[in-house]
């Protein structure tokens, strides 16, 4: 993992004292709310419904035992015991005081953990696959990259005032786990014929009001260029990006506007001359320095049929099922990739104790080199564990709680904090998501069912990624009550697609049923091996909207 | 700020959101807030609603004990003061998830 170096170090306590003395300047009054509410948001400070809301930066989602077992003695003590994993690979404190939060700060830092570049118009924290280093097709660690954009990126002083946020994916694998076309950049890492590291660059995706999917200017950069590249790409933006409304302020109503031909030829304009000027050329190395902190752990080896495995499966369904759901193939020979649902029926996704994180850390710790990934899906991911020691894993996984058997399945839902949290929703996310998990709770049902993606948002900002779910559900306020709206046929992954929308918005008495009458309708009506989204892409919106609306 | 009232309310009353650590709160008949929507004072018709806002704004700043001064609609019923609106709900009794928690444990009968 990335350590930080003496810079890292500074400009953090740096960043800390800064802070430290602007809230003591606001609880004195010295500040006006106009005046710190810019440079708390600086620091991930939101203030929500019922308190303030600290986002603590995951950086592409790789977090240590060490700082697992930080983040839960911080929501211990600062907070009520839990935190809420976000789509965007962070952790979010829901009941922080102000005046705690300096102190809080100072104990992030200790773990070499901030809260910069959650907030504001700014270039985000870079987020990337959950299975990197791990998943057999990937051309190369793509947190080498994004530990290199993080560098650039942090305090840029040309990007820190963009006309909105700014979002970086980064994916090396065939199959895209980090939604990079529905970021304001995507990054896909490739290797030429001549076996050389490059980038697709797609550019001008995005969810919200405006759901777009990127388009791709940059078909292979060189490793060299990538900064030069991504300055370019910012630069246009900041120039010629609209300042004068927050709605069609991203890089995607630019793209949009101006075209994917004129926004290359910008870019690539702009990217000669900062090649001219010689100054953002990528030292290898620098490359090689960065790429030493993500070496892969040391793996023994290893045979990759493991009988007792085999014997426990036989032996324990529940085990069994848990396998089937949770765990999948490893790069490496008697290795496996575990995933960690925070999706226990019948309650809130994303969230975790204290306990249960340091339960995982201290699993990690044990079983998986003391590393966890943050998954965009609000799960937690044990990127290398030996096949061997899976029975052992699930069981301290099933003494905490964590051991539901559902990744990728119907209840593996994402939802936005919505309106029992969020300053902006309009309506509740976690409880219809909840009440979806208990009505598909059977496991067996599940499995029929197959691969399915529910996204829910309280809200048309899209934080729970409704746009992009196989079933996208919004929220929406009538007069102080809550409404939903339905899209089917959504996407994040290579494929990715914006859902249709099917009809007018159900009743939050009504929507646990629609969701049920598509699922039917789906299962009435799928072909041997589809899954919900190959049905939906074969026969379209009509057969749903049939069923969902008959009775209207 | 969004709008948290509607035109023609009969009831309103003013909230807010405690400066050192953003819990809700409301303002009562002493110019005081207090964390308990039982306890805020209820304008009748829109020029008291007005009136009353323009008491809570008096905090914003110079006070500076509370941000995010609004008016919102509520009902009087026989159980005592209720917020109209879903959001208004969840403000006063807290989420209506982890019921175990907080003040949606302390005010369990508010979600029911």
């Amino acid at each position: 993992m990335y350590r930080y170096d003496e810079f890292d170090h500074r400009l953090v306590t740096e960043r800390v004292e800064q802070f430290r003395g602007q809230v003591a300047r606001r609880l004195s009054g010295e500040l006006s709310e106009d005046e710190f509410k810019p440079l708390r948001l600086m620091n991930g400070v939101y203030l929500q419904l019922h308190a303030y809301m600290l986002r603590i930066a995951v950086p592409y989602g790789t977090l240590s035992s060490r700082q697992l077992h930080k983040l839960a003695d911080i929501a211990r003590k600062y907070d009520k015991g839990y935190g809420h994993f976000t789509t965007r690979q962070n952790l979010q404190l829901n009941w922080p005081a102000l005046k705690d939060i300096p102190a809080l700060l100072d104990e992030l830092a200790s773990v070499e953990m901030h809260c910069i570049q959650t907030s504001g118009n700014c270039i985000r924290n870079v987020t990337s696959d959950h299975y990197a280093c791990a998943a057999s097709d990937e051309v190369e660690d793509p947190r080498i990259i994004s530990e290199i954009i993080r560098q650039w990126s942090t305090f840029h002083p040309e990007f820190s005032f963009l006309p909105r946020k700014f979002k970086i994916a980064v994916c090396a694998t065939k199959n895209d786990r980090a939604a990079i076309k529905v970021h304001d950049i995507g990054i896909q890492i490739l290797k030429n014929a001549a076996g050389e590291i490059g980038y697709e660059v797609w550019v001008g995706g995005g969810l919200g009001r405006t759901p777009i999917i990127g388009k791709k200017i940059g078909d292979f950069i060189r490793r060299e260029d990538l900064l030069a590249y991504l300055e370019a790409t910012l630069r246009v933006y900041n120039m010629q990006g609209r300042r004068d409304n927050a709605y069609k302020a991203r890089i995607k109503i630019l793209v949009h506007e101006i075209g994917t031909e004129e926004m290359k030829r910008l870019v690539e304009e702009e990217f000669a001359a900062v090649k001219a000027r010689g100054a953002l050329q990528l030292p290898d190395a620098e490359v090689e320095r960065i790429k030493a902190y993500f070496a892969a752990p040391a793996f023994e080896t290893l045979p990759d049929a493991m009988p007792e495995l085999d014997a426990a499966i036989a032996r324990e369904p529940a085990f069994a099922d848990w396998v089937r759901a949770n765990v999948t193939a490893h790069r490496v020979p008697g290795y496996a990739i575990v995933n960690v649902s925070l999706k226990p029926i019948g309650k809130p996704p994303g969230d975790a104790t204290s306990d249960q994180m340091d339960a995982v850390a201290d699993i990690a710790e044990k079983y998986a080199f003391s590393e966890i990934r943050v998954a965009h899906e609000q799960n937690l991911c044990l990127a290398h564990v030996r096949k061997k020691d899976l029975y052992a894993v699930w069981q301290a996984l099933s003494a905490a709680d964590l051991a539901t058997a559902n990744v990728g399945l119907i209840t593996d839902q994402i939802a936005c904090p919505g309106l029992d949290y969020c300053n902006l929703a309009n309506a509740r996310s976690i409880s219809v998501a909840e009440r979806i998990s208990e009505r598909f709770a059977d496991l067996k049902l599940q499995h029929e069912i197959g691969r399915l993606h529910i996204n829910t948002s309280g809200c048309i900002n899209a934080c729970g990624h409704h746009h992009v779910g196989h079933i996208g559900i919004l929220g929406v306020d009538k007069k102080g009550v809550e409404y939903y709206q339905v899209t089917i046929g959504g996407a994040a992954d290579e494929t990715a697609a914006v859902g249709d929308i099917v009809g007018p918005a159900f009743t939050e008495a009504e929507i646990v049923d629609a969701v049920d009458t598509i699922v039917k309708t789906y299962l009435d009506i799928r072909k041997d091996g589809e899954i919900f989204l190959d049905t939906y892409r074969r026969v379209g919106v009509q057969p749903f909207k049939e069923k969902l609306y008959a009775a209207h | 700020m969004a709008q948290h009232t509607r035109k023609g309310a009969q009831f309103q009353a003013v909230t807010a959101n405690r400066l050192a650590d953003g819990v809700v709160v409301y303002l009562t008949a002493d110019n005081g807030w207090s964390e308990s929507l039982q306890h805020t004072e209820v304008a009748e018709g829109k020029e008291a609603g007005e009136a009353l806002l323009a008491r809570g704004q008096q905090f914003f700043e110079p006070g500076n004990l509370v941000l995010d001064v609004y008016l919102f609609e509520v009902e009087k019923t026989d159980n005592g003061i209720r917020a109209s609106s879903v959001r208004e709900t969840i403000r006063q009794a807290g989420p209506t998830v982890r019921r175990d928690l907080g003040k949606q444990a302390e005010l369990a009968g508010v979600h029911e």
